[in-house]
């Protein structure tokens, strides 16, 4: 995963083409403004301190979103995974809900909650309750049992087994879930913030339409790009550290 | 006062039926205190189930059964945490504060004192077996259940194994239900020999060939091939 130089020629010659296309008129500049004319708008934003404004908007809401929507379906997805009773009770209906596309229920959620705040946090947890749920709920039904039982005679109670073997165990199964959540609660957001909104990006950027200033609707899509990656990024170093048992396996 | 010694396990008329099927049907067993016995059986003649109800992993086996002071399992696979170091799995369950002290120890018996950092992922087989059995020992067992804990193991690592086995033995004096579907194996390393069969006990061997103890000792031979006509083996290959 080191970034070798060689794998940063296209990129940049794309974004060189792209310069040269606009500055030569091939591109109107009303369709796709020049990549300088973004970095100039994101500097003066910046500046004036309205891009980070709104970026603190989006981001408060995504993690306000990706904490309810997380910890609900962790504490669900172990409930079902440990215990049979749970898994009767709490694993139909999820899978049924599971079928509706979350996106598909802004309409219903607007009733619901408003168009204000909470519809933008809701849809965030929604985006993210499932597929914590169902890692959670995976990791913890794919446990070998034959080390479950191990730990057994070892004399471990079973809140000692579910803390030594079901956890640790599951836990891939989790990071697996963790990005996912993520990555559904960031296109959640960008759904989200475009229905009404006096703040975030895609406030900023459905106000730019309107004022057809599309360096900046450009400028939000890439601040939204590079949170999914940052995001992503910093979660995978979490994972390389939480699971550096695992590195024995790969290198053998 | 009870006439005879506290047996290590005193077990009678044990039955298991799965789904119809019975398994064990009426198993009659004792193991003494220190003594090592050897369970044959064909596959799937309920060896492994036995054992699993002697170390308490089977709720549902009825017919009478205790096990006497501590014990501890080593399976045919070694059964390793692999999130765990190799002093942390040995020490899993340890209670009290010289557990690392119990655990360095039971390390070095098994050969594996520099390895207590190392990830079960970085060990070989032979070596992850000697780490689930410093794991059995750190808990001083006074019986070991094992279930062909060197099956999996190639030839020469296996000679070494039950080698170490001999010696850890002589030292700890802990009693043993060595499950076993090799036959050498069995009669190296135990004192009585059991086979299962049709669920239920239908033989028992001593053995007495003094310690230690090599495959051409006298009686050997004899013992082996009663117990390939027991197990339906022949014993010569066919011509
Ligand atoms: N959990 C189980 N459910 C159903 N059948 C089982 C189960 N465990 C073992 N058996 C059956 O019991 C028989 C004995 O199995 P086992 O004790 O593993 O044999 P062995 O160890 O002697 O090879 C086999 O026929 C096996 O299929
Ligand atoms: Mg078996």
């Amino acid at each position: 995963m080191r970034l070798r130089p060689r794998r940063l020629i296209t990129p940049i010659a794309l974004v060189a083409v792209w310069e040269g296309a606009a500055q030569a008129g091939v591109l109107s500049p009303d369709k796709l403004p020049p990549p300088s004319k973004v970095a100039e708008a994101a500097w003066r934003l910046t500046l004036d301190g309205s891009l980070g404004l709104h970026l603190l908007e989006s981001v408060e809401r995504a993690a306000l979103g990706l904490l309810i929507g997380g910890l609900l379906g962790l504490f669900l997805g172990a409930v079902a995974g440990l215990f049979r009773n749970g898994d009767d009770l709490v694993d139909p209906p999820v899978q049924a809900a599971r079928m509706l596309p979350h996106l598909g229920l802004v309409p219903l959620l607007i009733i619901w909650v408003g168009i204000g705040e909470s519809l933008k946090v809701s849809l965030v947890a929604l985006g993210a309750f499932f597929p914590i749920y169902l890692n959670t709920y995976a990791g913890i039904r794919d446990i070998d049992e034959r080390l479950v039982e191990a730990a057994r005679t070892c004399g471990l109670t079973q809140l000692e087994r579910i803390r030594h073997v079901v956890l640790p165990g599951a836990m891939p199964s989790l990071f697996l879930g963790l990005r996912l959540a993520f990555a559904a609660g960031w296109l959640s957001l960008v759904v989200g913030e475009q229905v009404n909104g006096q703040s975030g990006l895609g406030f900023m950027m459905m106000e730019a339409r309107d004022f057809s200033q599309t360096e900046i609707v450009v400028l939000g899509l890439i601040v939204y790009a590079s949170l999914g990656l940052l995001s992503d990024l910093a979660l995978r170093t979490a994972e390389r550290r939480a699971l550096s048992w695992r590195r024995g396996l790969k290198a053998s | 006062m009870a006439s005879r010694p506290e047996g290590v396990v005193t077990a009678t008329g044990v039955r298991r039926v799965f789904g119809g099927t019975t398994v064990l049907d009426g198993v009659d067993l004792r193991i003494e205190k220190g003594e090592v016995v050897a369970l044959l059986g064909e596959s799937g003649s309920g060896k492994s189930t036995l054992l699993r109800i002697l170390a308490g992993l089977d709720e549902e086996a009825t017919g009478e059964f205790t096990t006497f002071g501590s014990k501890a399992v080593v399976f045919q696979e070694h059964r390793l945490l692999p999130w765990k170091r190799v002093a942390e799995n040995v020490a899993l369950g340890v209670r009290g504060g010289d557990a690392p002290d119990r655990t360095a120890t039971a390390l070095e018996e098994v050969g594996l004192a520099e390895r207590g950092r190392a990830w079960p992922s970085e060990l070989s087989g032979g070596q992850s077996q000697r780490v689930a059995f410093a794991r059995a020992l750190v808990r001083e067992p006074d019986l070991l259940l094992l279930d062909e804990p060197f099956g999996a193991l190639d030839a020469l690592t296996r000679l070494k194994m039950q080698a170490l086995f001999g010696r850890l033995r002589a030292r700890h004096g802990f009693a043993a239900l060595l499950v076993t579907h090799d036959v050498e194996e069995a009669l190296l390393l135990s004192d009585r020999l059991l086979v299962l069969d049709r669920g239920r006990i239908a033989e028992e061997i001593e053995v007495d060939l003094g310690h230690p103890r090599a495959v051409d000792v006298p009686g050997f031979n004899e013992l082996r091939r009663r117990l390939l006509a027991l197990l339906h083996v022949p014993a010569d290959p066919e011509e």
